[in-house]
């Protein structure tokens, strides 16, 4: 694939093609180009081998405990549910930053300057989060093979699972990282906000322990989340179907699990675009400024 | 050979009469008016310099016009439409540099130029080809050599002739430039200088400039308006508002080792009488007209007094 099409004159473009289309194609490009770019960034790398070597460590000291009456390593329980963790942070945590930043710095308001800008800005976007996520994913996921060898049991329907699960998850946390980031006032703002809430959310939904050690209204509160379900779904994907039994109900849910996270989803999509829309809206040179200006006061 | 040689044939895209139309525009935050009835307009292929003082709406204005603020009231067209309302074939047709960038840091120049200005190809016609050629522009805005760099690695100076490069990439029939050449050299001011005469000249380009460089704005516009208490308070070419605001010229003179200075409405006269009483005797002349900065001076002191 080619990511940067060469600035094309016109006479070669269908004159039917719609604009919408063709930016929502730079879009893809600029996605692409964004995500390598991401690649060879020192702290991004340094951020995402941090994590993954933490959550190595954990299914490490975990590897000879077992999941409370069941003889399965809890660390093979673990691994699934961190794979849900990373897809909601990636999608809620680098949407917000990626929109808290780029808000600050110009860039929406350079896509703003641009005919059809918005639209190849915020499909770019969507695909270098995406595929920053998958890749954070594939490193936690081959590393947990190695500890976690019930794992690779999980037959071509398990990973079709973990697919629908991320794509689903990606759908319904990126349009909501994206309302938050383009609500806060400062990045740093942003990005503490929603590690918190994000952190918040971990210790009740039942990623790193069964959920149903909780009690029954921090078992409530976690329901109405995606985060719960993402973890529940990527159990049900990798682990056996008796693991099952320790789950609420004893049943992985995954009709539940679909309702909740397209609820999300659809709240999310129809969320977004005014707010973003309103908020490009207020977008202006000297609200950038004054932007910067406060940042710099906050630094000196 | 010239760097911008898509602009050969000479073209006139505008149907309407005035490029931009301002009428009684007003625009107040809260209790604060900062546009309190501004009016002008500007002809298609015009080079127009909005000067005024720290606060005077200057950026308000032409972010109204570039449709990125929704003014409190009044009429604005920009090429017969209403910036706030226009949709993105407008929007194709606009060309915008801002005050401060700093977006885009990793990529690199070429990649960047080539990707914005790949937004503008479905807008492009047989009269305007859009964009700009990613190289061509480097060339032109004097970054030969820097294609290849990355964004954030270019000095403050090169930073802004990107941005210069970007605001110009989709061939725009109006430009608008806050602060152009701030931190440019001479050397960058002189290039920038050059490629706004050829938008101008070749490519019939509109283009609102605000500066706080007079001279700039003597050489580069065909007109001034000067901005001040959210009104236009003067409007005309350099030379008119200068004669209009202050008739007298300075001359200065040497005469046996000793120097006068003597101002007059009539400088010739002045100075044929110089020499009709003392011929050889006069040494040193000069004669110096009231500079647009002198101009300016004066009529600011005079709105804000």
């Amino acid at each position: 694939m080619n990511p940067t099409p060469r600035a094309t004159p016109s006479s070669t473009l269908p004159a039917a093609l719609p604009a919408t289309l063709h930016a929502a194609r730079l879009g893809l490009a600029r996605g692409w180009i964004e995500f390598k770019q991401s690649l060879t960034n020192p702290q991004e790398i340094g951020f995402t081998l941090v994590t993954s070597v933490s959550i190595v460590v954990v299914l490490y000291f975990q590897r000879d405990a077992t999941l409370p009456g069941t003889d399965m390593p809890l660390a093979a329980a673990s691994l699934p549910s961190i794979l849900g963790l990373i897809v909601a942070f990636n999608g809620l945590v680098g949407a917000v930053g990626a929109l808290a930043v780029e808000r600050e710095d110009g860039t929406l308001l350079r896509a703003k300057a641009l005919p059809q800008g918005m639209v190849g800005y915020l499909v770019g976007r969507v695909v270098s989060l995406s595929l920053g996520a998958v890749i954070s994913l594939l490193i936690v996921l081959v590393a947990g093979l190695f500890m976690v060898p019930q794992v690779s049991g999980a037959g071509l329907g398990g990973w079709l699972t973990v697919a629908w699960v991320t794509a689903l998850g990606l759908v319904a946390t990126l349009p909501l990282g994206a309302v938050i980031g383009s609500l806060a006032r400062s990045p740093q703002g942003a990005a503490g906000l929603s590690m918190l809430t994000v952190g918040a959310l971990t210790a009740v939904s039942g990623i790193f322990y069964p959920i149903s050690a909780l009690a029954g209204w921090l078992q409530g509160i976690a329901h109405v989340f995606p985060l719960y379900w993402l973890g529940l779904g990527m159990r049900s994907a990798l682990l056996p179907d008796a693991a099952a039994a320790v789950e609420i109900g004893g049943s992985w849910r995954p009709v539940e699990t679909v309702v909740v996270l397209v609820a999300w989803a659809v709240a999310g999509l129809l969320l977004a675009p005014p707010i973003l829309r309103r908020m490009a809206r207020r977008e202006s040179g000297s609200a950038v400024q004054a932007r910067r200006d406060r940042a710099l006061q906050r630094i000196g | 050979m010239s760097a911008m040689s898509e602009l050969d044939g000479r073209v006139h895209p505008l149907d309407t009469a005035t490029a931009i139309e301002v009428d009684d525009l007003r625009m107040s935050y809260g209790q604060a008016q900062v546009l309190r009835g501004v009016g002008f307009t500007v002809a298609p292929g015009e080079v127009v310099a909005l000067l005024g003082p720290n606060g005077a709406g200057k950026s308000t204005t032409i972010e109204i016009l570039e449709g990125f603020r929704i003014p409190s009231a009044g009429r604005v067209r920009v090429m017969g439409e209403e910036p706030a309302a226009a949709g993105e074939r407008w929007r194709a047709r606009i060309g915008v540099v801002l005050q401060s960038w700093r977006d885009h840091g990793r990529w690199r120049v070429r990649r960047l130029l080539e990707h914005l200005g790949a937004y503008y190809a479905p807008y492009s016609t047989p009269g305007r080809r859009r964009p700009f050629d990613a190289d061509e522009l480097i060339d032109a805005v004097g970054l030969t050599g820097h294609g290849g760099q990355r964004v954030n690695r270019l000095s403050g100076g090169q930073r802004r002739r990107l941005d210069v490069a970007i605001g110009i990439v989709g061939r725009p029939e109006v430009l608008f430039l806050d602060e152009p050449t701030a931190g440019f050299d001479p050397q960058a001011r002189r290039d920038f200088h050059d490629l706004v005469h050829r938008l101008s000249d070749l490519d019939d380009t509109t283009i609102l400039l605000t500066t706080h460089d007079l001279d700039e704005a003597e050489k580069l516009a065909d007109r001034i308006l000067i901005l001040s208490g959210g009104r236009i308070v003067a409007d005309g070419s350099p030379d008119r508002l200068s004669r209009e605001f202050s008739r007298d010229a300075q001359v200065r003179w040497s005469r046996d080792g000793e120097h006068f200075v003597h101002a007059t409405e009539d400088a010739t006269g002045f100075v044929r009488g110089l020499f009709a009483q003392y011929g050889d005797g006069i040494g040193d002349l000069e004669v110096r007209r009231a500079t647009l900065e002198d101009t300016y001076m004066a009529i600011v002191k005079k709105e804000e007094g």
